[in-house]
């Protein structure tokens, strides 16, 4: 499948908000993750399901979902397009973030590609100042290998905070241990405590301003000092979203503000 | 200062060179920054488009194309050895 008309229609995009649970016990994970890190390989793998893979980046333009189960208890997969930063540039980058910070999935696994970490790990700690209930995969460690990187998944799970799995996807390794992960930090057995960034004195000061006001109006549903970041940043169109977001029919856990 | 700083675009390809200034502003910028074009961060030219544009560069050990008018806005240093 490649960018087809209605799957690049912004509405295509929009309908995938609406994810309906068939039992109020399963779990929502979201998919998140720079392009081309195979989080589609990942999703295929877990969910039995065939979506498209390639690659080529950009491939995902709207978020799939599937179900899997571990341990009798059923999640449901969302498939994220692969962005590079939560800073949306374009709509399925937009999408991507809209999913993480207002649809609340359970936990967001975000994959990344162990031969270029360092690009990655922009992302990893943006998600990680929306939510906490985060899991690092660290996938491609075969690509790695063979460019001769080591990656040190247990002094990176301690440096960010977060469960680090390592996955080579595509021979299938690795993934039960990512199912079990998934699990535990849904049942909290295991509560991610990520390490934030720090910000220059100026902007931590505004923050702690903003946070008074923005308390109010999100009202624990998404991260105040988030939202204060964005706002810094000059992103208006947050406000917005939050004001218009109860009007967001379906949403997956018809989070009323 | 920007005397010893050069635009990105006039680099020689097979150069390594290190990022010392965005000049790029807004969503432009940001977008930079989210590639990996962050200050003293090495990037090599690989290689130039037939038509002399885009440009690849190879930058955190993933391969970037950018547009000259984009790379002008980039100000390096090269490093000499």
């Amino acid at each position: 499948m490649g960018l087809t008309c209605n799957a690049c229609k912004r509405k295509a995009m929009q309908d995938t908000y609406h994810i309906k649970k068939s039992n109020p016990n399963q779990m929502i994970i979201a998919l998140a993750g720079n392009p081309n890190t195979g989080k589609s390989t990942i999703f295929n793998e877990l969910t039995g399901l065939k979506q498209h893979t390639g690659n080529w980046p950009g491939k995902t333009v709207t978020n799939a979902w599937g179900i899997f189960k571990h341990k009798n208890q059923e999640f449901i997969l969302v498939d994220l397009p692969g962005t590079y930063s939560l800073f949306p540039n374009s709509a399925e980058e937009e999408i991507a973030r809209d999913f993480i910070c207002f649809s609340k999935p359970d936990a967001t696994v975000i994959v990344v590609d162990a031969s270029c970490l360092e690009r990655n790990l922009n992302l990893v700690l943006q998600i990680i100042e929306i939510t906490h209930t985060v899991i690092l995969c660290v996938n491609l460690l075969d690509e790695a290998r063979r460019k001769k990187i080591k990656v040190d998944l247990e002094k990176l799970s301690v440096e960010l905070g977060i469960p680090v799995v390592g996955t080579i996807a595509r021979d299938k390794k690795g993934l039960e241990d990512l199912k079990d992960i998934i699990y535990k930090v849904c049942s909290k057995k295991i509560i991610p405590h990520p390490k934030m960034t720090t910000y220059p004195k100026e902007i931590e000061d505004e923050i702690q301003k903003l946070i008074p006001m923005i308390e109010p109006l999100v009202k624990n549903k998404i991260n105040p000092r988030w939202v204060a970041l964005q706002m810094l940043d000059g992103d208006l169109k947050i406000l917005e979203k939050i004001t218009n977001y109860p009007n967001c029919k379906g949403g997956c856990h018809d989070v009323r503000l | 200062m920007y005397e010893k700083y050069i635009p990105l675009h006039q680099v020689h390809i097979g150069k390594t060179c290190i990022i010392k200034e965005l000049k790029a502003t807004g969503s432009q910028r940001r977008r930079l920054l989210d590639l990996g074009f962050t200050q003293d961060t090495p990037i090599t030219v690989i290689r130039r488009s037939p038509l002399g544009d885009p440009t690849a560069y190879l930058i955190k050990k993933s391969i970037i194309a950018l547009r000259q008018e984009e790379a002008s806005k980039i100000l390096v240093e090269i490093i000499r050895n």
